[in-house]
């Protein structure tokens, strides 16, 4: 094409280009009220060594222009808002709008962590009910709301073992994480400083507590264990790993991705449980946002309390409540502030709507991954048969006769109108399919899931390459990832003057 | 209950169709023994006009009608509407990270332009897909140098964000690093004959922030040389990113850590925000965090995905760059919509007014007999200055006014007491900082 004219295609909407691309000199989406104050010379204020021309080819485009961008492009995503998303592990349940409502209300948002504790009883009663709650649901005994995301809770947990079994003289070594264990557990130990020893699990994909004997000794810092597991399935012998590494002065870890089938039915307080984090993203409702912001709280005993990061939040003599900061043992601060303010009110706000109705979700939650999981037995392969709970873990054995994966099958899904499973994971399963539902699907929307899932079996068999070359519905096809990684672009890059534009 | 789709004989039929007789029976897997016997000590279900009510009740306990002048990492900025109308797009809001490509071109592109916007106001060729904040992003670039240089020692200014030290500090606790703090001079800038002494061979990195903690501009560029010098890297890192809109960005560095709150985030009581590391092709393998990357799909089109995966914990488990799972994404979407319609000229103007208020607040607040400008270096939008008394004591008489007074320095500095970290944006009116001088004159008259 050439340089001056650009044709409009079928579905303007679906070629929508960069940002970069439309910006023209003099052009602004955006205005400010007129400086109130003498303006000032910034060479002369700054020093002509720190001033800046300008931002060279940053954007120059007009409201409607950035509207249109933003909007063509979210027209090209997936959401929760517009299907089912049977991500296991990720539990995508419906985000409540109400939550996004209350969190930009004026004094919530409106408010600076640094203002004075009396001018923030608001945010402060906020934060406190949440811990409430939160402990309630889990039955344990401390709380910190600090930790930005899953993976930056467990790091906390981790820190507070190590201080607590610092204080009792000796850190240890080791961590000890299950196969079956997601990869943020073993990148986290070695953060907080410590080797990560890979324990196998039992022909049930279950903690296999014999190992476990022989394995804890004194060099073992904890136990990681995800409850219910990677496999949707309870760990039979938690209390018994529990004891086995309480009496070798070690201590349990639960990752509490899984939480979502257990909210309301059981606590992991009660089960042994010495320290965990919950992903308020997940089980709490709050958006996953296309990858972010999350928050990680992290519970625990009460001979953990002494080493929560600071702040602490604590209730005065007065009633009032405040954010105390000096505390000797404390791991010290894994953030900024108090935590994902923001995100900590929606996750309050989905919890005061159901109140103790939180265990229906959870009996919805089970009951849609058992009715999926009744439905395909036999269509898939089921390689452990253990219960299920929130989620069911199928792999691709039967298709993979006839030359179809996990991954093909996933994104024949999308051809269906579903969000793809989580595919390959968790690693002791070869080709895995991991599906969660989770409680806000409609027996009807499993049914049509149901549906597609046996259709594409069926493609499988009579068409396999109509699977494997999925999906054919997309505003793209496959992308080239190898030659993404291979020769990185990672930013726009203006056309030097002389060459051809596209 | 209004979140779930089932009626009452759906669930029946469900369970009929699995094969069970209650629901109790899908959990008969958890011993019976940790099974709760009775309903959860929650509060009651609320519905959604009553949800709304608790949070305006809590809302109106908070420090509406009051005019602040914190700023110190959390900064009130123009915001337009629009940037919200479309992060509430439930196509952005409700979707997961863009791991399936194919569905998710929306997520990706918007993520590629946030990092080229990232680069074109860093002055840096290469930035991630976003992190946590601030504070984890200073940590993490500290956490890369010490992968590129493998060495142990860190030299930080004290003019880095007090927070921003600590949470360094609770890292590198276990990590066999060792921290070295380097002072500031009366221009509140760091010191570079004491950092010239204490940076050595063994030096992994200098971190610096620009404008620093004071509302300082370093001198990046004497910085860095020196850092060079003995082959440490330098890391600066922004607290304050509409300053970029007029200081010169720091290209002289090797990894700038960036908090991107300023471009669009509401302060919401100190997050959700965005944190950014952007730094040198050379250096991209070791760098943490998500990144999107231009490809074509099987046909030949124009596409986007993740890429350079293979740092990341969910391939590389323990060998992995980082920890973090995620990224902020509807914050970093937040910051681009933001900075597209701020555009070239909008943020330049920003940067602008923020200079002008500032020194026109510290031109007011510099006439009240007793009050001084602790610093005399270049400043942004911030600034020290030192009263006679506690700077509590005068906050206390200030917020009888309607006031939020300066940040006061002794929480932070013991060596400080008396002094506070007062903040103008392009958002406070003139006519507040004419009221605040008034009132900080009126106070220091008060007897103690």
């Amino acid at each position: 094409m050439s340089d001056g004219i650009k044709k409009a295609t079928m579905h303007v909407n679906q070629n929508e280009g960069l940002i970069f691309e439309k910006s023209a000199p003099g052009k602004r989406g955006m205005e400010l009220p007129p400086l109130d104050v003498p303006a000032v010379d910034i060479g002369k204020a700054l020093g002509a060594e720190n001033a800046r021309a300008d931002v060279a080819n940053f954007p120059e485009v007009s409201e409607i222009e950035v509207i249109r961008h933003f909007t063509r492009l979210s027209t090209w995503n997936f959401a929760i808002d517009l299907g089912m998303y049977p991500l296991g592990s990720c539990t995508m349940k419906y985000n409540p709008r109400v939550n996004e409502f209350v969190a930009r209300l004026d004094g919530i948002a409106s408010e600076h962590p640094y203002q004075p504790g009396e001018l923030s009883q608001g945010c402060l009663k906020i934060l406190d009910l949440l811990q409430n709650c939160l402990l309630e649901i889990t039955g344990m005994d401390a709380i910190t709301l600090q930790p930005s995301a899953g993976a930056q809770g467990e790091l906390t947990g981790l820190l507070l073992i190590r201080a607590y079994l610092q204080s009792k003289g000796n850190p240890r070594k080791k961590v000890l994480i299950p196969d079956s264990a997601h990869g943020t557990n073993p990148a986290t130990a070695v953060i907080a400083g410590y080797e990560v020893e890979n324990i196998r699990s039992d022909a049930q994909g279950q903690i296999d507590i014999e190992q476990l004997k022989r394995i804890v000794n004194e060099d073992v810092a904890a136990l990681m264990v995800t409850n219910p597991s990677t496999l949707g399935v309870f760990e039979q012998h938690i209390a018994e790993a529990a004891e086995i590494l309480h009496k070798a002065g070690a201590l349990l870890y639960m990752d509490g991705a899984n939480m979502n089938a257990l909210a309301g039915v059981a606590r992991p307080g009660d089960f042994g449980v010495d320290v965990m984090h919950l992903n308020l993203h997940k089980t709490f409702s709050t958006p996953h946002g296309g990858g972010g912001p999350g928050a990680g709280p992290v519970m625990v005993k009460k001979i953990l309390e002494p080493f929560l990061p600071v702040p602490v939040l604590v209730k005065k003599p007065d009633g009032t409540l405040a954010l105390e900061l000096n505390r000797s043992q404390s791991i010290g601060r894994v953030r900024a502030f108090v935590g994902n303010f923001g995100v900590l009110v929606r996750a309050l706000a989905y919890t005061l709507a159901y109140g103790p109705g939180i265990r229906q979700a959870t009996e919805d939650a089970v009951t849609n991954a058992n009715y999926i999981r009744k439905n395909l037995e036999g269509v898939f392969d089921l390689p452990y048969s253990s219960p299920s709970m929130h989620e069911v873990v199928f792999s691709d054995a039967k298709q993979k006769k006839n030359g179809v994966g996990t991954m093909d099958i996933a994104k024949r899904l999308i051809d269906y109108g579903f969000h793809p499973y989580t595919t390959a994971f968790p690693l002791i399963v070869h080709g895995a399919m991991m599906i969660e539902p989770t409680e806000s699907e409609s027996r009807e929307e499993c049914d049509f899931f149901i549906e597609a899932m046996r259709s594409i079996a069926d493609e499988a068999e009579k068409n396999p390459e109509l699977v494997r070359t999925a999906p054919h519905n997309t505003r793209v096809g496959r992308l080239d990832e190898v030659g993404a990684a291979r020769k990185p672009i990672l930013r726009w890059k203006p056309k030097a003057a002389g060459e051809a534009a596209d | 209950m209004r979140y779930l789709p089932k009626s009452p004989s759906e669930r029946q039929e469900m369970l009929a169709a699995i094969g069970v007789k209650s629901v109790e029976d899908l959990f008969s897997s958890i011993p019976a023994a940790f099974r709760l016997k009775k309903p959860l000590a929650l509060p009651a279900a609320l519905s959604e006009m009553e949800i709304i009510d608790f949070f305006k009740a809590r809302a109106a306990e908070n420090s509406r009608g009051y005019t602040s002048f914190l700023g110190a990492g959390v900064y009130n900025h123009l915001r337009s509407v629009v940037t919200d109308a479309i992060i509430q797009r439930g196509e952005f809001l409700t979707s997961y990270t863009p791991y399936q490509a194919e569905i998710s071109q929306g997520t990706l592109q918007a993520i590629f332009e946030f990092q080229t916007l990232m680069c074109q106001l860093t002055g840096q060729e290469v930035a991630n897909a976003s992190m946590y904040d601030g504070s984890t992003a200073v940590t993490e670039a500290v956490l890369m140098a010490d992968r590129l240089t493998n060495k142990r020692r860190v030299i930080v200014a004290r003019s880095l964000h007090p927070e921003h030290r600590q949470v360094l500090a609770t890292y590198a606790r276990n990590l066999n690093m060792e921290i070295l703090e380097v002072g500031f001079t009366p221009t509140g800038q760091m010191d570079l004959d004491a950092l010239g002494k204490l940076v050595h061979d063994d030096t992994s990195c200098v971190v610096a922030q620009s404008p620093n903690f004071f509302g300082v501009i370093e001198p990046v560029a004497k910085i860095a040389e020196i850092a060079h010098a003995k082959e440490a890297l330098m890391v600066i890192a922004i607290a304050e990113a509409v300053s970029l809109g007029a200081v010169k960005p720091p290209v002289d560095t090797d990894i700038v850590a960036m908090e991107g709150q300023s471009f669009g985030m509401a302060p919401s009581y100190g997050g959700p925000f965005a944190g950014v590391i952007a730094t040198r092709d050379k250096f991209v393998r070791q760098m943490p965090g998500r990144l999107a990357g231009q490809t074509v799909d099987n046909k030949g089109r124009r596409g986007f995905c993740l890429t350079l995966a293979t740092r990341e914990q969910h391939i590389r488990r323990e060998k992995a760059t980082s920890n973090i799972c995620t990224n902020q994404a509807l914050c970093a979407l937040a910051a681009t919509v933001h900075l597209c319609l701020l555009g070239k000229e909008g943020l330049a103007e920003m940067a602008a007014q923020n200079i002008a208020k500032a020194r026109f607040a510290a031109s007011e607040l510099a006439k009240i007999p007793g009050v001084k400008l602790a610093f005399s270096g270049p400043a942004f939008n911030e600034f020290v200055i030192e009263l006679p008394r506690s700077v509590k004591i005068v906050n206390a008489s200030l917020r009888k006014e309607k006031l939020i007074g300066p940040l006061p320095l002794g929480t932070f500095y013991p060596e400080l007491t008396k002094h506070g970290l007062v903040c103008v944006t392009e958002v406070t009116p003139r006519a507040e900082i004419e009221r605040f001088a008034a009132a900080l004159a009126k106070a220091l008259k008060e007897p103690i």
